[in-house]
């Protein structure tokens, strides 16, 4: 039998030799032309509890996370009590046997994983003795395993020679047990590799560097998961003449500290997640209210409050449009894979330059943790976009009319006073009711300059319509394609842009009898937000903490069509 | 700006400490600026919500860049503006309000950073835009709107809270002695590093203390301010420790640090050390 496609999942005590192991086999099957995907969920505490990492490595182009497991690694007798369930049919089960034993059941074998590591002289090889058990069961060709361990210890210290020894040896130790165990897989097919160049990446990675690529040059940000590693590559890598990263001492001094920023002309830029995207409501509003670009990026979590900090949500939708009191209507980018939080983030930034304001980007801990192989963006087309800024004289009236106007930048002409209150041209507190029309409408007419119709469009003839977003793009999209194949008739909509949307897409969705939205929070947030602009949207929601499974979503949607279909005929 | 906008209508009470605190701000600046050879277009001033932040609309002369930001968080804005452009000059004007209680919070990581900006804090003991609530520099026991049986925390002493939480320059000014103020505020922009001029401005609305910070012979008032002696040396903590044990409003250059190193060069040095590579070779990195 030969398979296009597979998933294992490590599972056990934190820490990260479970992470280390599944990265470990993306980047070994990237590296010879397969496409590859990772997901990683943890508890929130540095060491321990329960956490699993999986890859999918697949022929084609990976959507998903994959609903079921070809292979579990259960390391402890709760992760396999936990994880067993999901193991598909003909799958296999390699257990922990210094751990616990299992009685035989036709689909498990017993490893004992650390005593082989030790037997190589390296304790630490464990995962080695995983993945190369999980190489024979897939019958993956002998050499790619060994090659990829001689390429990544090979870095010239004196060591490496016999950290290779031990790591080729523990691949061959868990290849012998697995064989022994009689379990195959099948064959995973030839890959196809991709014609363009591939990087393999993490959402956040793939964000931060978007922003780079736009020009970002200041940022302060304070921890919080999912969101910590944007502000840890930053540290890293903003730095050098005119550049500027910090870590805040909270959310309120991140957001403010990015209005200064951006006050002062630079590009700036703070990563969060929902606690802290409450915490910057106020700072929000003022960069709106005194038409300051910069960039917040909420990488959502479980909410409310402290929420469920490593699990995947998307149900900060309505507080991102509307994060603070007044009239407010913020622009949302929200990226719904790995490939748009690199164009995702950069496109953020030039918003925020382009109409002089606060733009927020959602990404979600699904995506920020994840790696996988994109095409390599070429940096040369990446567009970046300046703000206008003020050349005149003195005496400029930055806030006059209801349109855009240049910036003046400090150290330029063109002193103004950019005001929290209510103001008028100069920016001096005004409360005469006209002239809060005025600014009123300037500030929302600015927001034309972001309707940029850019959205994915399929089969537009269907009258029912799915249109998911974010992170759950992936297996709606997995989903859509199966659909289709079975025959089943319906349009896919898709934009980052959420906020605002393009007035194309939103008259072809009024133009629907049904839009299905799958989104993962309670209360339907886009749907509400379509229905509000006069779409029939209905959502379909899913709250656990954990991303959309193709198959739920291929019956739920399946079931809603039907049920569509019998509606409109019977009216 | 007000002269020129009749839209602004914001006024100062009669004899509100505060016109005397932007007089002083105005000539501190032009001092400053002549010093550096720079156009008034290089300084920011930096204003929060209260009586006080209404000083960056009303400065005479050629106009700053300005900011009238949210309640409290003048520090944290100011540490955007000053991070991303160490070149201008920051300044903060805020009041006790604004600066002790809200935004009290920031004070400390700025200290620890020594963030080079320079804040006039305008302390009149009292909220006066909202009417004369208590503040945390209100003393225990005063009857006001919010504290009708009498003040029941006491009032912080923010010259023993800057030097505390590790300020580099810390002054203390009277409104009423706009050149001695002046003087103060640039001594404050001049040095490298946070300084802090915190600055008696009577209330003259809600806390009338004129008497009680000048004396007054005919009601048999003594000041409770007093200048700092000529002979002390801001460099020593201990003496400046000294000075605050003896009560009262001493007046002048408290404490400044000697090798006052601000954030910026810190900042730069150790972008100097590190290597930065440009974003292609970044991504190259994660090429498979």
């Amino acid at each position: 039998m030969r398979t296009k496609d597979f998933v294992v999942r490590f599972a056990g005590e934190g820490g990260g030799g479970l992470v280390t192991s599944a990265e470990l086999l993306a980047q070994v099957t990237s590296q010879v032309g397969y496409h590859v995907k990772t997901f990683v969920t943890f508890p929130s505490q540095i060491m321990g509890g329960p956490t699993f990492a999986q890859a999918r490595i697949s022929t084609d182009p990976v959507l998903s996370y994959g609903d079921e497991l070809d292979v579990l690694v259960a390391l402890d007798r709760e992760a396999y009590n936990t994880h067993q369930s999901e193991v598909r049919d003909g799958g296999v089960i390699i257990y922990n046997a210094e751990d616990f034993q299992l009685e035989e059941d036709g689909k498990s074998f017993g490893m004992r994983i650390d005593e082989l590591a030790k037997s190589t002289g390296n304790p630490r090889a464990a995962n080695m003795v995983m993945l190369g058990a999980i190489s024979y069961l897939v019958n993956m060709p002998d050499h790619y395993l060994p090659e990829f361990v001689t390429k990544r210890f090979s870095r010239g210290r004196p060591g490496d020679e016999e950290i290779i020894r031990g790591n080729v040896m523990a691949l061959s130790l868990g290849s012998e047990e697995a064989k022994k165990s009689g379990f195959s897989l099948g064959e995973l097919e030839e890959p196809t590799p991709p014609t363009s160049e591939q990087i393999l990446i993490k959402g956040n990675d793939a964000l931060s560097l978007g922003a780079l690529s736009a020009g970002l040059n200041f940022f302060a940000g304070y921890p919080i998961s999912p969101a910590t590693t944007v502000l840890v590559y930053m540290e890293r890598n903003l730095i050098g003449p005119g550049k500027f990263v910090y870590q805040a001492s909270s959310e309120i001094e991140s957001i403010n500290a990015i209005v200064g920023a951006g006050y002062a002309g630079k590009k700036a830029m703070t990563s969060t997640s929902g606690p802290g995207l409450s915490l910057m409501s106020e700072g929000l509003g003022m960069a709106w209210m005194a038409e300051i670009p910069c960039v917040v990026v909420d990488v959502m979590r479980g909410g409310p409050a402290t929420g469920l900090p490593t699990k995947v949500e998307q149900s900060d939708f309505l507080a991102a449009i509307n994060p603070a009191h007044g009239d407010v209507s913020m622009p949302v980018i929200a990226v719904g894979t790995v490939e748009e939080c690199f164009y995702g983030a950069a496109l953020a930034l030039n918003w925020a330059e382009r109409y002089q304001g606060p733009v927020i980007l959602l990404s979600d801990h699904g995506l920020s943790e994840q790696a996988q192989n994109i095409p390599k963006p070429d940096l040369e087309k990446v567009i970046e976009e300046n703000r206008k800024i003020y050349q005149g004289t003195n005496g400029y009236e930055r806030y006059s009319g209801e349109e855009l106007s240049p910036m003046p930048i400090p150290g330029g002409p063109g002193s103004y006073v950019a005001n929290a209150s209510e103001h008028d041209g100069m920016g001096d507190t005004t409360h005469l009711p006209a002239r809060h029309v005025e600014m009123t409408h300037r500030r929302f007419n600015k927001l034309k300059l972001l309707e940029d119709d850019v959205y994915e469009s399929e089969n537009t003839a269907e009258n029912i319509a799915i249109m998911t977003w974010g992170g759950s793009k992936g297996p709606t999209r997995e989903a859509y394609d199966i659909l289709m194949s079975q025959g089943q008739r319906a349009a896919w909509y898709y934009t980052m842009q959420l906020s605002p949307m393009s007035p194309k897409l939103l008259e072809e969705l009024r133009g629907k009898d049904l839009v299905i939205v799958p989104e993962l929070n309670y209360l339907g947030q886009l749907a509400s937000v379509l229905r509000s602009k006069g779409i029939r949207a209905e959502a379909l929601t899913q709250y656990t903490g954990t991303p959309f499974k193709v198959s739920d979503l291929i019956s739920r949607i399946t079931d809603r069509i039907i049920a569509r279909q019998k509606e409109l005929v019977k009216a | 700006m007000s002269k020129k906008n009749p839209e602004y209508d914001f006024k100062w009470c009669p004899g509100c400490g505060d016109f005397g605190v932007k007089r002083a701000l105005e000539w501190g600046m032009e001092k400053r600026n002549i010093e550096l050879e720079q156009p008034m277009e290089n300084t920011v001033v930096m204003a929060g919500i209260g009586c006080s932040g209404n000083t960056v609309h009303l400065l005479d002369g050629t106009q700053p860049f300005g900011i009238h930001g949210l309640h409290g968080r003048t520090l944290p804005m100011a540490f955007g503006i000053k991070m991303g452009r160490p070149d201008l000059n920051v300044v903060i004007v805020s009041g006790d309000g604004d600066f002790l209680s809200i935004g009290g919070e920031h004070i400390a990581p700025q200290a620890q950073r020594n963030l080079n900006v320079t804040a006039v804090v305008m302390d009149n003991g009292v909220y006066g835009l909202t009417k004369g609530q208590s503040s945390p520099t209100t003393e225990l026991g005063v009857i006001t709107p919010t504290t009708p049986f009498g003040k029941l925390e006491n009032a912080v002493n923010p010259l023993q809270l800057y030097m505390t939480l590790g300020v580099s320059f810390i002054a203390s000014g009277f409104s009423s002695k706009v050149r001695e103020l002046a003087d103060l505020i640039h001594e404050g922009m001049k040095h490298p590093g946070f300084s802090m001029v915190h600055v008696q401005s009577p209330c003259t609305t809600y806390n009338d203390n004129f008497d009680s910070l000048k004396g007054n012979v005919k009601k048999g008032i003594d000041p409770i301010a007093w200048d700092i002696p000529e002979d002390h040396d801001p460099s020593d903590r201990k003496a400046a420790y000294e000075i605050l044990n003896q009560g009262g409003i001493p007046l002048g250059i408290l404490y400044k640090q000697e090798d006052s190193q601000p954030l910026d060069a810190r900042v730069q040095a150790a972008s100097e050390k590190a290597r930065s590579q440009s974003v292609q070779q970044l991504l190259d990195s994660f090429t498979i």
